[in-house]
């Protein structure tokens, strides 16, 4: 990065990558308590979780207020431009992808211990596809590495595919045990909140190429699969 | 383009607005102008103004600080005020080249090591901090944050993953050899129940027969047992190197004759090729020995009917001794290779119990193979065979009588 004149600019730039940073490992930190908690039906863990989710929204907000100081106070030109609207951008789907781990520590209380579902087995794998895509691309963007994003979006074809094989599992599992609907159906939503995960994922590999390049990522092609439930 | 403008404005007129509304009012809006001017007017010169020269005590510092981290093995960062001012080689490998200059966070992207490292609620806490997945994701690093006198600080981190590794080998271990020891005794316990029953028990050709495999089961629990014996004998003794001095050619010949003994059909297959001229190897035989079965009843077990199975020995790079066992069976696949020699880990698990492997045969290998100091080496091809090469150091050139006279005639 070349230095501004003004040291201050310097600083708050690198402030404001700390925060997406931090609000990141957060977010990534939660995916796995909440799939561990899941697991091992823990429910303290899922409280923390919850918990935790504060301190992943308060710092939405802390990169919000220092981006758009930034913005007014710096008028930021090019990559200090880019770098300043995709940091706001990005902290907005981390917010999101924190959202959806606590979602998942919610639902850990409404599959119970004995639950004997197939599906609960495959999840975590389902999840370390998942969140070990959200943990690449914070590298990509630590690393302002566009190579490295572009690789992420690759991934989240299997994330999706996952998905559609475990709804497809579920929705037999359901048909054939209608006495654990409510169950299949928390873990049919702890799937697509994993599926979600993915696609954001990718939605920060785009704002990190942007960010690098001045370019944005060329469409992939949509397969239809997340659209199907 | 057109959106991003948008939000762009939309931003700067909220911030605007917010900030008039906080009181800070005209001053506040004419010094963010103030400022703005400023920068558009010259956002970033070409070159940096000669710059003053900063006192170069501090610079002699830094250079020192950046000198003395690089001599460390281990990950070293020094910050200050929550941004890395040096990282030694070991941390730029670990969390990236781009980290000097950043943020701590961005370079340890950790959320005991955000709260640690940039809120310091007690800077006197000096409790070390297990971080998970910094690097890989199953790695573990426990991080120790030290106070320096300038008011920055260091970070180190320490690689604890191995001992974790390490653990979770021996809970494996543990399960693995008691599943393993359970399943023969399971049938064994089974058939004797069945035996018990006078109406099966009875009949004299099913008695045989359940017999038979009572047997079979019992023998398969008794190599096992034997394994992890051996396993551990070989494992307890792998500081001491073996000096012994064994002709491998006639110990080659010896096992092969054994094995051609040994009745099985398969065992006529076995061809040996030896190098006549080669030293005797530094080893203990008996281990040798088992070294030898292992790799050549791998090779009959696995290899197709009818292929020939190889031993050959040749003069292998520098002064050590090749040994090698050759198939031409349907090769292992590359993805299975390096876990080959992991106790209990099976390319082929049904087929390997159906031979009446025990799982722990390339482990075993693996272990004399390092005690004696040597390498082993596994080739594969899928549908063309597998190559085990194994090197040996030669054994000391006894002292004869000539040796002497030049070491005390010198």
């Amino acid at each position: 990065m070349t230095e501004h004149t003004l040291r201050a600019f310097d600083d708050e730039i690198v402030e404001l990558r700390g925060l997406i940073s931090e609000m990141g490992g957060r977010a990534e930190a939660a995916i796995d308590n909440a799939m561990t908690a899941l697991t091992r039906h823990d429910l303290d863990l899922a409280g923390n979780v919850v918990a935790d989710d504060k301190k992943i929204d308060e710092l939405e907000i802390a990169v919000e207020r220092l981006a758009v100081q930034i913005l007014t106070l710096r008028a930021p030109m090019a990559d200090d431009m880019r770098e300043t609207v995709a940091a706001l951008k990005i902290a907005g789907v981390i917010e999101r992808i924190g959202d959806y781990a606590k979602n998942i520590a919610k639902r850990v209380s409404q599959i119970s211990r004995k639950s004997k579902i197939e599906a609960l087995s495959v999840l975590p794998a389902m999840a370390r596809l998942a969140s070990d895509m959200l943990h690449d691309v914070l590298n990509a963007f630590a690393a302002r590495d566009p190579e490295a994003a572009v690789e992420v979006c690759q991934r989240d074809k299997a994330v999706d595919d996952f998905y559609n094989s475990i709804f497809r599992t579920l929705l037999t599992f359901m048909m054939e045990n209608p006495q654990t609907i409510g169950e299949a159906a928390h873990l049919l939503f702890i799937a697509k909140n994993l599926e979600r995960i993915g696609d954001h994922a990718t939605n920060v590999a785009e704002m990190v190429y942007f960010s690098a390049t001045g370019q944005y990522l060329p469409d992939r092609e949509r397969g239809t699969a997340s659209d199907e439930a | 383009m057109r959106r991003l403008l948008a939000v762009l404005l939309l931003l700067a007129t909220l911030a605007a607005l917010g900030l008039s509304g906080a009181g800070a009012s005209a001053i506040a809006i004419a010094g963010a102008l103030g400022v703005t001017l400023i920068l558009i007017l010259s956002p970033r010169p070409p070159e940096p103004p000669a710059a003053p020269q900063p006192a170069p005590e501090p610079d002699n510092c830094r250079r020192v600080d950046m000198e003395l981290i690089e001599a460390i093995g281990d990950p070293v960062l020094i910050t200050g005020d929550g941004r890395v001012d040096a990282a030694n080689a070991a941390a730029r490998k670990l969390l990236g080249e781009h980290i000097v200059g950043e943020d701590i966070r961005v370079a340890i992207r950790h959320p005991a090591a955000a709260e640690r490292l940039i809120t310091r609620a007690e800077p006197s806490d000096s409790r070390p901090i297990e971080l998970v997945g910094l690097g890989g994701r199953d790695s573990r690093w426990q991080m120790n944050v030290a106070a320096l006198p300038d008011g920055r600080t260091l970070v180190h981190l320490v690689d604890r993953s191995e001992g974790h590794a390490a653990e979770k080998m021996r809970v494996d271990f543990v399960a693995n050899a008691s599943h393993e020891l359970r399943t023969p005794l399971a049938a064994i316990l089974g058939f004797i129940e069945t035996l018990d029953d006078e109406k099966a028990g009875g009949d004299t050709a099913t008695r045989k027969r359940f017999l038979r495999v009572m047997h079979d089961e019992a023998r398969r629990m008794q190599r096992l047992v034997e394994d992890l014996m051996s396993l551990s004998r070989i494992e307890a003794e792998k500081f001491r190197a073996p000096h012994t001095a064994v002709d491998l050619g006639a110990l080659v010949r010896e096992v092969h004759a054994v094995i051609r003994d040994g009745g099985n059909d398969r065992s006529r297959d076995v061809a040996i090729d030896l190098d006549e001229s080669l030293p005797f190897v530094s080893g203990d035989r008996a281990q040798l020995s088992q070294l030898l079965h292992n790799l050549v009843g791998n090779a009959l077990k696995y290899g197709r009917p009818g292929t020939p199975v190889t031993v050959g020995t040749s003069a292998g790079p520098g002064s050590m001794i090749r040994l090698s066992v050759e198939d031409e069976g349907e090769g292992i696949a590359p993805e299975h290779l390096p876990r080959l020699t992991e106790r209990f880990y099976r390319v082929d698990p049904g087929r390997s119990r159906a031979v009446g492997g025990t799982g722990l045969g390339l482990a075993i290998v693996k272990h004399i193979v390092e005690r004696h100091r040597g390498r082993l080496d596994i080739q594969s091809a899928p549908d063309k065979g597998t190559i085990v090469t194994v090197l040996l150091p030669p054994a000391p050139i006894p002292l004869s009588s000539n040796g002497n006279a030049s070491v005390t005639g010198g």
